[in-house]
């Protein structure tokens, strides 16, 4: 009963939603109407579920003492700081338990949730995405290496690319006549970006996509029950 | 005579035609749930105004403007219910009004004919996955190739075991919704059972509470299918944030203060794929990745040992199952990939030729 | 995969170098020009084609952390919408965008500050369920959006009492950095009620999101990292962050050839090395 229900639930509602996508008819137009609703509630409430599950797996951690403990001392310390501001002051437009506190926001110069969003969590996150940089650089220096025919193809590809995606490399060809601007650099990477890269992306979403309705075949019909955990 | 018949029958039928030229006329919209109405009017005037009545009769504006394009759709309607129209077309000359009227009701229909061809790729599709999947049930034998992000599991979970240190396993930053997630569980679930045979800590950070609910599940159903229920540690699978970043955060930390030996990045990624791929190049584990999203695919490959390509994630359950209906199934994804480029084909020599009618009814389904 | 240290010596230095040629054009801006390309004069035109006064979606699908790349396209895009006096809705299908859109409305309220809220811009909060809740827009936007973030119920919002459905909205502008955006966008508002569907994305995932820009314009144009947004700026004739960063951006990808060019160098001595 334990598996069989999911897997009724799985067939039922996958074959709903199938049928709906292509008969507009009532019932399919208000049922479909009513899974979207309740996916929706759901997914409202899953939020809860995140939250007390960082709660009790930092608070264990920090229980057990365990090696690290202190950063996650840090975050659950963090989380509460965040939610209890929240909740007593509200965020933007929003009010809180205590209102809006017009003080608080006269010395910090928005509300304390605001406050620390722009402040503390917001450069935080965009440090880690400017790793990215970092990354890319010592990446490309370790996968551009010429070994053979392919590789030679793939690093002239990138050095057009790099090249067209700046201001630098569109000054370096503007002496090209207008009548070969095709050869200018930011055109061709254009072309390289609009032609065989597209290509090869939509071949990849094409045999990606098929993959998907055979999955999604697999588990409306009960041959793959792994993502439930059973192979049986 | 027979001239005489001639000019007699052609005036007829030119009164007919003028007199079925009507200047306001409302039509359902066809091949819809019912709920919206083209209104069409004939009229040289410049502008015009569009009535609906209410359920009391009274009139209430909808369109005030141009009269071109001579065409206006009123949605939102309720399906199987009579609407009224008025059109008002001013005349500037005697300060006065036309009115025309025009009613209609809106009709559901039993499908979507837009979809036709939507429908039909569905259906020869799944046809042939299902067909393919009972010949497999019939004790039909199908090959696969060798995928080796897949085959090197067992290689990073011996590695795993004998360093003594854990695996880490990221099932991607999309939700439950996202086909890749539920691809990438699947793959867990088979690591987890090999994972807890050797004792090895398996840890899974998860971006969305729904896919921590579910990784649970998954890794605590394959403890207890190796008679290891003991053995498994609920906060080795933990939600760390929504934040796109911050989980990568959280994710980079456990990479360094935890080393782990092996690192599968499986699921949906994004612009974080080379941020974590490097990171963990940078510790020195085995990484083994695998998405359907095409433009990380490159980072992917730069940084980890073994990278599962679009399809091949998908393939996962079937190839390390061996289940013969599994594989089955995937003979009908080559099936599709046979009518997708034989469709493709058609569509360039029938666009070449001139024949717009075979692209026009696939567009249909846009 | 095994690192040996000098491998890990290299990456940090690769990193020094790095940081030091992208700040340094910071501090001292070279002013280099940028060219548009195609796919954001289509971002451009689809703005600036729709008549005034028309209902739009900027959809904030991002978070702080792609800020760099996606705040100023959504900033000269806003600008460019009000500039058309089109009334903007912000929605968000990542909980932290509203706070990027409260941003993004403050910068552009000081070229534009006759805007209000509610006649002109309105914030509707955040959608949780991604794709589901772009599809319920579809069908009735009330029953997504019951109200606005300060509580005032949908109908008693002006700007929005023609609006019942996403037919009704003239195009959707969806910033994204991942899941759920640009893809979902397209798929539940583009391809099931014809809503025009354009949007902006971060370097990294742009080539994904290319072959949407087709014949069927499943896409209107693309705009792709931070180049495309200062090309945008451009466009509207205004210089923005994007402008100011590019200097930065240019020198680190002339940099990152650099660093290919040494990478081969070092390859073709160690394959000589081992030849001899």
């Amino acid at each position: 009963m334990k598996r069989n229900l999911p897997l009724f639930f799985a067939f039922f509602c996958g074959i709903l939603v199938i049928v709906s996508e292509f008969i507009p008819h009532r019932p399919f137009s208000m049922l479909i109407d009513t899974l979207q609703n309740w996916f929706m509630i759901i997914s409202g409430f899953a939020i809860i579920l995140g939250q007390i599950s960082l709660f009790q797996s930092n608070l264990s951690k920090i229980k057990q003492k365990e090696s690290g403990w202190i950063f996650y001392l840090a975050g659950l310390l963090s989380f509460c700081l965040m939610l209890i501001v929240g909740l007593l002051w509200g965020t933007q437009e929003t009010g809180g338990i205590f209102g809006h506190g017009l003080k608080l926001q006269a010395s910090l110069g928005a509300k304390p949730f605001d406050y620390l969003f722009d402040f503390a969590y917001m450069p935080l996150s965009a440090t880690m995405f400017s790793l990215l940089a970092f990354f890319i650089a010592s990446a490309a220096y370790r996968a551009f290496i010429i070994r053979s025919f392919e590789s030679n193809l793939l690093m002239i590809t990138a050095v057009i690319v790099i090249l067209g995606r700046t201001s630098f490399g569109g000054m370096l060809t503007a002496w090209v006549p207008e009548s070969y601007k095709f050869w200018q650099l930011p055109n061709l990477s254009d072309f390289i970006m609009e032609f065989p890269n597209s290509a090869a992306q939509r071949a990849i979403m094409i045999s990606a996509a098929l993959g998907i309705i055979g999955s999604s075949l697999r588990i409306i019909l009960g041959i793959e029950r792994s993502y439930l955990g059973s192979d049986k | 005579m027979k001239a005489l018949l001639l000019v007699i029958g052609l005036s007829l039928f030119s009164l007919c035609l003028f007199a079925s030229q009507q200047a306001f006329w409302v039509q359902d919209v066809p091949w819809d749930e019912g709920k919206a109405l083209t209104l069409n009017w004939h009229t040289a005037a410049d502008s015009i105004q569009l009535q609906k009545a209410d359920s009391l009769g009274v009139w209430e504006t909808i369109y005030i403007g141009s009269s071109q394009p001579p065409i206006y759709t009123d949605s939102d309607l309720t399906p199987g219910t009579n609407y009224a129209y008025r059109l008002i077309i001013p005349q500037k000359a005697t300060a006065d009004s036309l009115f025309y009227t025009a009613e209609a009701k809106t009709l559901e229909q039993w499908i979507y004919m837009n979809k036709l061809s939507y429908l039909l790729i569905l259906l020869v599709i799944s046809g042939a996955i299902m067909y393919y999947v009972q010949s497999a049930r019939m004790g039909k034998d199908y090959f696969i190739r060798r995928i080796g992000g897949l085959d090197s599991m067992e290689e990073a979970i011996g590695r795993a075991t004998e360093k003594g240190k854990p695996i880490l396993f990221v099932p991607g930053i999309g939700d439950l919704d996202d086909i890749q997630t539920i691809a990438s569980l699947t793959i867990l679930s088979h690591l987890a059972q090999r994972s807890a045979e050797y004792d090895t800590k398996l840890i899974v950070p998860c971006r969305f509470s729904m896919v921590l609910s579910a990784a649970r599940e998954v890794v605590k159903e394959a403890y207890l299918r190796v008679g290891k229920p003991d053995a498994y540690k609920e906060d080795n699978i933990f939600y760390l944030s929504d934040d796109q970043f911050g989980y990568v955060a959280g994710i980079d930390g456990i990479m360094v203060r935890e080393q782990p030996a092996a690192n599968f990045f499986l699921g949906s990624f994004y612009a974080e794929s080379l941020i974590l791929a490097e990171t963990g190049y940078s510790t020195g584990a085995i990484q083994t990745s695998g998405t359907a999203q095409a433009s990380q695919l490159p980072f992917f490959v730069v940084s980890c040992d073994y990278t599962l390509i679009g399809e091949e994630l998908f393939a996962a359950s079937a190839y390390l199952s061996r289940d013969p209906q599994q594989l089955g199934s995937l003979k009908g994804h080559d099936f599709g990939k046979l009518l997708v480029i034989i469709l493709i084909l058609t569509g360039v020599i029938t666009e070449i030729i001139g024949w717009h009618w075979f692209k026009a009814f696939f567009e249909g389904a846009q | 995969m095994s690192v040996v240290n000098s491998s890990q010596t290299e990456r940090r230095i690769v990193f020094l170098i790095l940081l030091v040629a992208v700040a340094l054009p910071l501090i001292f801006p070279i002013g280099w020009k940028t060219g548009v390309t195609n796919y954001t004069k289509m971002v451009w035109e689809l703005v600036e084609s729709t008549p005034d006064s028309s209902v739009v979606i900027f959809s904030f699908d991002y978070d702080p952390s792609t800020m760099t790349e996606l705040q100023p396209m959504a900033e000269a895009m806003l600008d460019h919408a009000f500039s058309r006096h089109q009334k903007v809705l912000v929605t968000a299908l990542w909980p932290q965008g509203m706070q990027m859109a409260d941003q993004a409305i403050k910068v552009v309220k000081a070229y534009h500050p006759d805007i209000t809220y509610g006649q002109d811009y309105v914030f509707m909060g955040y959608k949780v369920a991604g794709i589901v809740a772009i599809q319920a827009m579809g069908k009735d936007m009330e029953q997504v959006f019951p109200a606005d973030q300060s509580g005032t119920k949908y109908k008693d919002i002006p700007m929005l009492r023609e609006v019942k459905t996403l037919k009704d909205v003239a195009y959707v502008n969806s910033l994204s950095s991942g899941t759920p955006g640009i893809k979902e966008w397209v798929m539940a508002a583009r391809d099931v009620y014809h809503t025009p569907v354009t949007g902006g994305t971060t370097a990294v995932s742009a080539p994904g999101l290319i072959p949407y820009v087709n014949s069927q314009k499943q896409l209107y144009g693309l705009l792709g990292g931070l180049k495309a947004a200062s090309e945008y700026e451009t466009l509207i004739n205004r210089v923005g962050s994007a402008t100011v960063k590019m200097d930065a951006q240019s020198v680190a990808h002339l940099l990152i050839l650099l660093f290919i060019a040494a990478g081969n160098i070092k390859a073709l001595r160690a394959r000589k090395r081992r030849a001899s």
